[in-house]
């Protein structure tokens, strides 16, 4: 039997086909969810006592739990006991070098875009690429563990680091917090794991690269960053899916402890696959995304560019306890065709003196449906808290929506709350004159959409920016006209 | 360069353009003027393919190709340059970044490698010059609070990065005190050369003390009603056009 097994993997390791549908055998567990599927992953994983138990607090709490239905979505109903919550490569052992690497899977990074290597070389990026659910590949390791800099998988860390991670895990974002963040701490596959100790300046860009793979597997990512006292890390988390019909959930949660003096980055550029233009498949993704500002002087700063999925719901947000710490939030967000997404952040400020400032451009075309949600909290205690907030909406054509929901909780009157909002279209007069000079109307709404975005453009590291603006003409494609 | 041959067109179902024929040849300025309403802004707009009018008959040949059968890009990159009566604001885009895009796309037409970006910033520095536009507005957003001088001047300037075959230049003049005018005008008689040509449309003969046409048209009615030399532009501006409407009629 064992020797079936394996010859079936070998086979399944050497016939691979073409196709964007990577096809490589996974290793997944059945449909549905209960404490028996709960317990199995846990198992797969190889993971100690304490996290089966924590995974299996959460699940019995979702199961007291709804989804939520207050955001600006049409949401249809999801059988979670349709999903597969648990699908691995088969990759195992892991790599030295590119080399080993399954060639198919490396065809799967180049389709996307992501060429390893050069990115190795080139950008000084280290990559810890989640191809479905396991980590397959992390590389630049070593120079970053001469620094004490800890960036693994959350498996990993869970054998390696299991202090640290008990400490954090739930820290930020507890599984009691909303329906797909407890369900994220019962089933989540793998992720990151990022550690920055004390008074270490992370020498270069951290970057994930996510990707749903397997058909109806759902995808739940768990990553969770703790910058120590006085350091400072910038990471880059993309993603991108191939097209599908089936609709696939995505439930991801981000943890971020920003404890004295120390500084996180943290970028996003989200492609998952948006449904096709009549509004079939496409991802759903809810994500949970939360940093904490722990410590005085700490500062966390979201950057966002939102191009995919069917639906988006999703808040990354500070919580300012920290005296004098600082949160930023700057987001892109552009649906087309069908794509609904409400997104926005939740600054809380509960230290004195702390700072924030959301900046937001929507972008709606199409048929989709656009809203921006945020909130800023003043605690009691926020002594000269300042929040800056500016919301702007783009329309392309006139059968899209475009919604901003500014919630404001003040408990403290010396507080300083800004918040400024801009509704604009691209008018037939400016598409007119930049044909006048030369430009196709594509051309046009790509530079006036990449003018408009510029802000929040110029707030990401210098090559994602790149592809973030070549993302965004891509995606408008087919909007005008 | 330029042939119009009974050209008719009609806004919103209204006829404003009445068989309208021209000749342009290459080294020559056309003035074109007239009272208001009587279709200038019309011709120009319809040259240059503007959505709003529908050609209900008549031909445009621009350099030996029909005109009239393509896109407004497509105009343009062949070297038809329009200068708007209202430029438009283009918030967010940076003067520097439209030029870039309208340049590159004028040379992949005409089959020339792409400048380089010192090339393109030289050739940003020299333009800005000929119409002596302050440097610091090309990296502002596309005519974002420019005043109403600054975005005539950045009209010819962009005339200038351009270097069209054909420039119709629409009331290029209004609203400009003397000082900007003076400006403008000789920056459009600097752009002069034997191989290209310039359309002026304007109300008011002060335009032309600067830039001496070599014919000027009288439109009326959505009609060319009389053809002069420059001689024409000083009769109208102390005698008004009655006199001409009145033999017309």
């Amino acid at each position: 039997m064992e020797e079936n097994n394996k010859l079936l993997e070998d086979l399944a390791g050497q016939d691979y086909k073409y196709g964007f549908v990577t096809d490589i055998d996974t290793d997944t567990i059945p449909r549905g969810l209960n404490e028996r599927i709960v317990r199995a992953i846990s198992e797969k994983k190889g993971e100690p006592a304490w996290m089966t138990e924590y995974r299996l607090r959460a699940y019995r709490h979702w199961l007291t739990m709804t989804p939520p239905r207050w955001a600006h979505l049409e949401i249809p109903e999801i059988d979670f006991q349709d999903i597969i919550y648990y699908a691995a490569p088969r990759t195992d052992p892991k790599y030295k070098s590119m080399d080993e690497v399954d060639p198919e899977l490396k065809a799967t990074f180049d389709k996307l875009g992501i060429p390893l290597e050069e990115q190795m070389a080139l950008a000084g990026v280290a990559v810890d690429a989640v191809m479905d659910s396991v980590s397959v590949k992390t590389t630049y390791k070593e120079t970053l563990a001469d620094l004490g800099i800890v960036f693994c998988s959350m498996s990993e860390a869970i054998r390696d680091y299991p202090e640290l991670v008990r400490k954090y895990l739930g820290s930020v974002v507890p599984y009691t917090d909303n329906f797909y963040a407890a369900l994220n701490a019962a089933v989540f596959s793998d992720g990151s794991f990022c550690y920055i100790p004390k008074g270490v300046r992370c020498p270069m860009e951290l970057s994930t690269y996510f990707r749903i793979n397997a058909a109806g597997t759902g995808q739940f990512e768990r990553t969770l960053i703790v910058a120590d006292e006085g350091a400072y890390v910038s990471y880059l988390e993309g993603c991108t899916a191939p097209r599908r019909d089936e609709n696939q959930l995505h439930a991801a949660v981000v943890e971020i402890v920003v404890l004295k003096d120390a500084e996180v980055k943290y970028s996003t550029v989200q492609n998952w696959y948006p449904g096709d233009r009549e509004g079939r498949g496409g991802i759903y993704n809810f994500v949970t995304k939360r940093g904490i500002c722990k410590g005085d002087n700490a500062r966390l700063s979201w950057t966002q560019v939102e191009t995919g999925s069917a639906i988006t719901w999703k808040y990354p947000s500070c919580i300012l306890a920290g005296d004098n710490s600082v949160g930023e939030f700057y987001s892109v967000a552009m649906t087309n065709h069908f794509q609904q997404a409400d997104t926005g952040t939740k600054m809380i400020h509960i230290g004195r003196n702390t700072r924030s400032r959301i900046v937001s451009k929507g972008i709606s075309a199409g048929k989709s449906q656009n809203s921006y949600r945020g909130l800023v909290r003043i605690a009691k205690g926020a002594d000269g808290a300042k929040n800056y907030s500016q919301c702007d909406s783009l329309l392309l054509g006139d059968k899209c929506g475009a919604h901003t929901f500014p919630y404001l909780e003040s408990s403290n009157p010396t507080a300083v709350v800004e918040h400024e909002a801009t509704t604009s279209k691209i008018s037939e007069e400016q598409l007119y004159y930049c044909n006048q000079r030369g430009l196709s109307t594509e051309d046009a709404v790509a530079l006036i959409v990449g003018g408009y975005a510029r802000e929040v453009l110029g707030k990401l590291p210098m090559e994602f920016a790149v592809e973030a603006q070549k993302l965004l003409s891509i995606s408008l494609e087919g909007s005008v006209g | 360069m330029l042939e119009v041959r009974n050209l008719h067109a009609t806004v919103a179902g209204k006829e404003v353009l009445r068989g309208i024929d021209l000749t342009v040849r290459a080294g020559e300025v056309h003035a074109i003027m007239g009272p208001n309403g009587s279709g200038k802004s019309t011709f120009a707009s319809v040259l240059a393919g503007s959505p709003r009018y529908e050609v209900t008959a008549g031909e445009v040949t621009f350099l030996g190709e029909d005109l009239l059968g393509k896109s407004v890009e497509e105009r343009a990159r062949e070297g038809l340059f329009l200068g708007f009566q209202y430029p438009v604001e283009i918030p967010g885009v940076s003067m520097a970044n439209f030029m870039k895009a309208a340049v590159a796309e004028r040379r992949k037409h005409l089959g020339e490698e792409p400048l380089t970006s010192a090339e393109f910033l030289r050739m940003m520095r020299e333009k800005a010059a000929i119409v002596e536009l302050d440097s610091k507005l090309v990296s502002r957003s596309v005519n974002e609070g420019f005043s109403g001088g600054e975005k005539k001047k950045n009209e010819i300037f962009q005339m200038a990065m351009l270097s069209p075959k054909l420039a119709v230049l629409d009331e290029t003049d209004s609203g400009l005190d003397i000082d900007a005018l003076r400006i403008v005008a000789t920056g459009v008689e600097k752009l002069r050369r034997p191989d290209n040509a310039t359309v002026l449309i304007t109300h008011y003969q002060r335009l032309l003390d600067y830039i001496v046409p070599d014919f000027v048209h009288v439109l009326y009615k959505g009609r060319i009603i009389y053809s002069g030399d420059k001689e024409l532009a000083v009769k109208l501006e102390h005698e008004g056009y009655d006199w001409l409407i009145n033999e017309h009629q």
